[in-house]
Parts: C-alpha cells; sequence; structure tokens
C-alpha cells in the first residue's frame, strides 16, 4: 500500500485527523437500536459503525453443551463483506475466530453467569465498516447490549486502544495508524473494579513503552465508560418520555 | 486451553491455591519456574525443517514446509510465513477430529504474532521475483501431548524448527525459477520466546501445567525479542488482570526469555 511514505504526525504532533496523541475519536453511541433482540446497541467510532445485539439468557441447544453451574456466554464478531476497502468473504476467517473468542474472554468477567445456569446468551457483532480498532469499539458496544437485555453485570466493560507511531505513543489507532504504526495495545477494562480484562499487542515496543501505552488505553477506557453510562442513561430517559 | 475442566481437578482445587498462596506448587516447582526444556531438531527428514519441544510432558512438533509461491499485494517483495496448528485427537481426551477449533486458531495466532512482529525471519531475502514469486513457509505445529502451556511448547518448537530450516538454492531464468544443488538456512534475525502466565487465586504462576490451567483464573502471555523489547501479548481465558499484574508479568517474562535464551544457545 501507497501509505508506508505517508507521515502519521505533522509538525505540530497532530495526527492525520488532526486529533492530539491522547485524543479520541468521535464517538456515537445509541443502546436499544434492534427491536427483536432482547438488548442491542449501536455505536460510530470515527468511521467504526459497529452494532452489538444479545439474544437471551435463553435455553441452550444443544442441551449438552448447557452448563450445570452457570449459562455459557457465545459470541460472533463478523465483518460485513463492505466493511472494508477490499471486499471481505462473509465466511468466518481465522481472525474473526480468534477475536470472537478474545471478546468473549473481555465481557464473561463482567457477567454474573452463575445466575442463570443451563442457559445460554449469544452475543453478535457486526461491523459495518471497520476503521481500526474494531475489537475494541465492538467491546464497547456489546458491553452496552447486554447491559441493555438485562443480564446482571459487575460493571460495564469498556475498550480502547493505544499504540505507537513515529516514536509516540498515542490513543485509539485509527485504521492507518493501526497498518502503518509499529505496535497496537487493545485493551478492555471494568474501571470500577480496575480490572483489565483484554490485553493484547501486536509490534514491538520497549517495557517502558508498552507500561505507558497500557496506562494511556486505561485512561481512554474510562472517557469511554462516560460516554457508555450516558448512552445508556438517554436510552431509559427517553423511554419514560414516551410513558408519560 | 481445554473448556470443560474435569471434576477431579476442581476437587484439588484448593490445595492447588492454597499451595499457590504460599509460594510452592503441586509438582514442586516455584512460581517462576519453568519444566524442563527439551528441543531437537531435525527430527523429519521430508521437512525442510522440524523440531520436537518437550515442557515436562507437554509435547509439541512443529515442521516447516517450503513452496514457491505469490507474495501478498501489500508486500511484494516479502516472503510469505503461514502457521498452522492441529490439535491432534492423540493429545489429549478433550480434542476431537476436524478443522481447526477457536483454541487452535488461538495458538497458530499468538506464536504467528510473536515471530511475524519481532520480525525473527527476514522475509525479504525470501523474495524471489518481486511481486511474482516468493518462497511461501508453511510452520504447521502438531501437539502431540497436552499437559499445559501449548503457547510456550509451541513458540519454543516453531523458532527451533525455523532454525532448523534449509531453502533449497534456486536460480532465475527468463522469469522461470530453477532449482540448483544445495540449500541455505533460512534467514533468522531474532529469537522471540513467549512466557506464559497462570492467574489463581490472583497470584501468577509460570508456565502452568495441565491442572493448573484447568483451574486458572486467567491467562496471559507476553513474548519478548533478543533485545527485552516486548513483541506480543494475549490475555485468555474468562478472568481479568489488574495493571500491576499485568507490568510485573512483563517483568517476569523478559527475565524469563532471557534465561531460556542463553540455556538454548540461541
Amino acid at each position: 500500500m501507497s501509505e508506508k511514505t505517508e507521515k502519521l504526525l505533522d509538525r505540530k504532533g497532530l495526527r492525520l485527523d488532526g486529533r492530539r496523541p491522547d485524543e479520541l475519536r468521535p464517538i456515537k453511541i445509541e443502546v436499544g437500536v434492534l427491536s427483536n433482540a432482547d438488548g442491542s446497541a449501536y455505536i460510530e467510532q470515527g468511521k467504526n459503525k459497529i452494532l452489538a445485539a444479545v439474544y437471551g439468557p435463553k435455553e441452550l441447544h444443544p442441551k449438552h453443551l448447557a452448563l450445570p453451574d452457570r449459562m455459557v456466554l457465545r459470541c460472533r464478531y463478523h465483518m460485513a463483506p463492505f466493511s472494508v476497502q477490499e471486499r471481505k468473504s462473509p465466511a468466518p476467517s481465522r481472525r474473526e475466530i480468534e477475536l470472537s473468542k478474545v471478546i468473549r474472554e473481555a465481557l464473561e468477567p463482567a457477567v454474573f453467569v452463575e445466575y442463570y445456569p443451563r442457559t445460554a446468551v449469544d452475543i453478535f457483532i457486526e461491523v459495518l465498516q471497520a476503521d481500526g480498532s474494531t475489537r475494541c469499539t465492538s467491546i464497547t458496544a456489546a458491553s452496552l447490549a447486554l447491559a441493555d437485555a438485562g443480564v446482571p453485570m459487575r460493571d460495564l466493560v469498556a475498550a480502547c486502544s493505544a499504540g505507537k507511531v513515529e516514536d509516540l505513543i498515542v490513543l485509539d489507532l485509527n485504521d492507518i495508524e493501526d497498518k502503518v504504526g509499529s505496535a497496537d495495545v487493545p485493551v478492555a477494562y471494568m474501571p470500577n473494579l480496575g480490572a483489565i480484562t483484554l490485553l493484547q499487542m501486536d509490534g514491538i515496543l520497549t517495557q517502558e513503552e508498552f507500561e505507558e501505552a497500557v496506562k494511556l488505553a486505561i485512561e481512554g477506557c474510562k472517557k469511554i465508560y462516560a460516554m457508555q453510562k450516558e448512552a445508556l442513561k438517554a436510552r431509559y430517559v427517553s423511554v419514560k418520555e414516551v410513558e408519560e | 486451553m481445554t473448556t470443560a475442566a474435569p471434576t477431579v481437578v476442581r476437587v484439588k482445587q484448593k490445595q492447588i491455591a492454597q499451595l499457590i498462596a504460599k509460594g510452592k506448587r503441586l509438582d514442586g516447582r516455584g512460581l517462576n519456574d519453568y519444566r524442563e526444556i527439551k528441543i531437537e531438531q531435525g527430527i523429519i527428514e521430508k521437512a525442510e525443517g522440524s523440531a520436537r519441544v518437550l515442557l515436562g510432558e507437554t509435547e509439541v512438533m512443529v515442521g516447516v514446509k517450503i513452496e514457491i509461491g505469490e507474495p501478498f499485494p501489500d508486500t511484494p517483495n516479502e516472503g510469505v510465513l503461514t502457521v498452522n496448528a492441529e490439535l491432534v485427537p492423540l493429545a489429549s481426551p478433550t480434542f476431537e477430529p476436524g478443522p481447526p477449533d477457536e483454541n487452535a486458531i488461538e495458538l497458530a495466532r499468538v506464536v504467528d504474532r510473536g515471530i511475524r512482529e519481532s520480525k525473527a525471519i527476514d522475509l525479504e531475502k525470501l523474495c524471489i521475483v518481486p511481486g511474482k514469486k516468493v518462497f511461501v513457509l508453511f510452520v504447521d505445529i502438531y501437539v502431540l501431548n497436552h499437559d499445559g502451556n501449548l503457547i510456550d511448547a509451541s513458540a519454543l518448537a516453531a523458532m527451533a524448527a525455523l532454525m532448523n530450516t534449509k531453502v533449497f538454492n534456486h536460480e532465475v531464468e527468463n522469469g522461470e525459477v530453477k532449482i540448483k544443488p544445495g540449500f541455505t538456512p533460512l534467514p533468522i534475525r531474532r529469537h522471540p520466546v513467549a512466557v506464559t502466565f497462570a492467574k489463581i487465586n490472583d497470584k501468577l504462576v509460570v508456565d502452568p501445567w495441565l491442572e493448573e490451567e484447568q483451574i486458572m483464573d486467567a491467562r496471559l502471555t507476553i513474548t519478548t525479542d533478543d533485545d527485552g523489547n516486548v513483541c506480543a501479548v494475549q490475555k485468555g481465558g474468562s478472568g481479568c488482570f489488574t495493571l500491576k499484574q499485568v507490568l510485573e508479568a512483563v517483568q517476569i517474562a523478559r527475565e524469563k526469555a532471557s534465561e531460556i535464551r542463553k540455556k538454548l544457545g540461541w
């Protein structure tokens, strides 16, 4: 790709989209957007457009997969064929299978799985448009969909990435920064519990840079967490108005 | 890696956790001790490179095959690296025949990330005709016995097999690749080592064996390169970590990786 020669930071230290190094992209969240799902959320973060839906708790089929002491949490992360520059085959790729697993494991610590034995909760995530850090944006939306479905949770899970572009640790990588930058550290975090529920990294960072990136990502998670709470409130405040 | 924890182990859960609280482990190791590592290279003559790693009772074989193929359009001057993992049914009662499941895919992708991101192999040296023909490396991880910590064993086996890999000599005549007699070793630049931790009752242990894996809350793998830089991280399992635990793990992973490199002469 031709972006290789492109400068990711200008002389003032601003990024290609005009953001400061520690600035998030604009985020828009809406909760309860699908009428059939038990819970749902739609999020836009930069050009990311992602829908998450939750079905359950419900009976698990096939039954032998049910667990006697807890619910089974299932997650499917999927990218629409038109979500990226070159059409993506709709069949699940190895990347999507891995992400489905790590996203599930990022949300599971938040859910009281023992409250609903022998049941299943399905989380479906559809990336309608991808613009970098989609796993984080997906987790932010999916945790709201779980809350919207009334699944008992310890905390909301907020997620955000940090990374390195041109020797600088920056927050919330977009597509170009992810591809051309030298490291990507996605983090999911439960702010009330101080718990990291997803942590991955690829690229090369020194020990100090890695520490800085994780800390910056956690700060990003905290900002997103505030927006998640606002979006949840907005959903239920508006319901009240309709009733009046 | 196994999802269904057998009841037997759940009975032992308390014992394992209590021992770990005292800084001891059921198999006599300290919290930051690895099991014995044994490596054999060049065990499959028909593969271009191969290795077998024993990590305690965990046994992983890796074979490297090389073919000539096309480069990816975005990296026309680089050879192609593909890593695949098979959790062979003979390795554990919990492995079933069939296409790779999410555990096998995660295993392959974590090993792949360590090798790729550390730039362990000079992929540009594997280019034959830019944009047209390159060497394609197939790294196939074959788990033969599962006694825990497949990631570290597989990452070691993959590197050992790559270090043992020979590329056939060739020349290009009018765009055609001709194989010449003789071989050249694969251009290896770095030696990434993965170090995996299990979190049990809020304590971290290095190189968890099967029973520890079955009761652990969460798993964290940190891959570092020869200079101690972090090049891949993966959290797994349905638990969580504090920032302090993560930073502590990075420090221990660097020390353990350099110990392993020294012991193996890498």
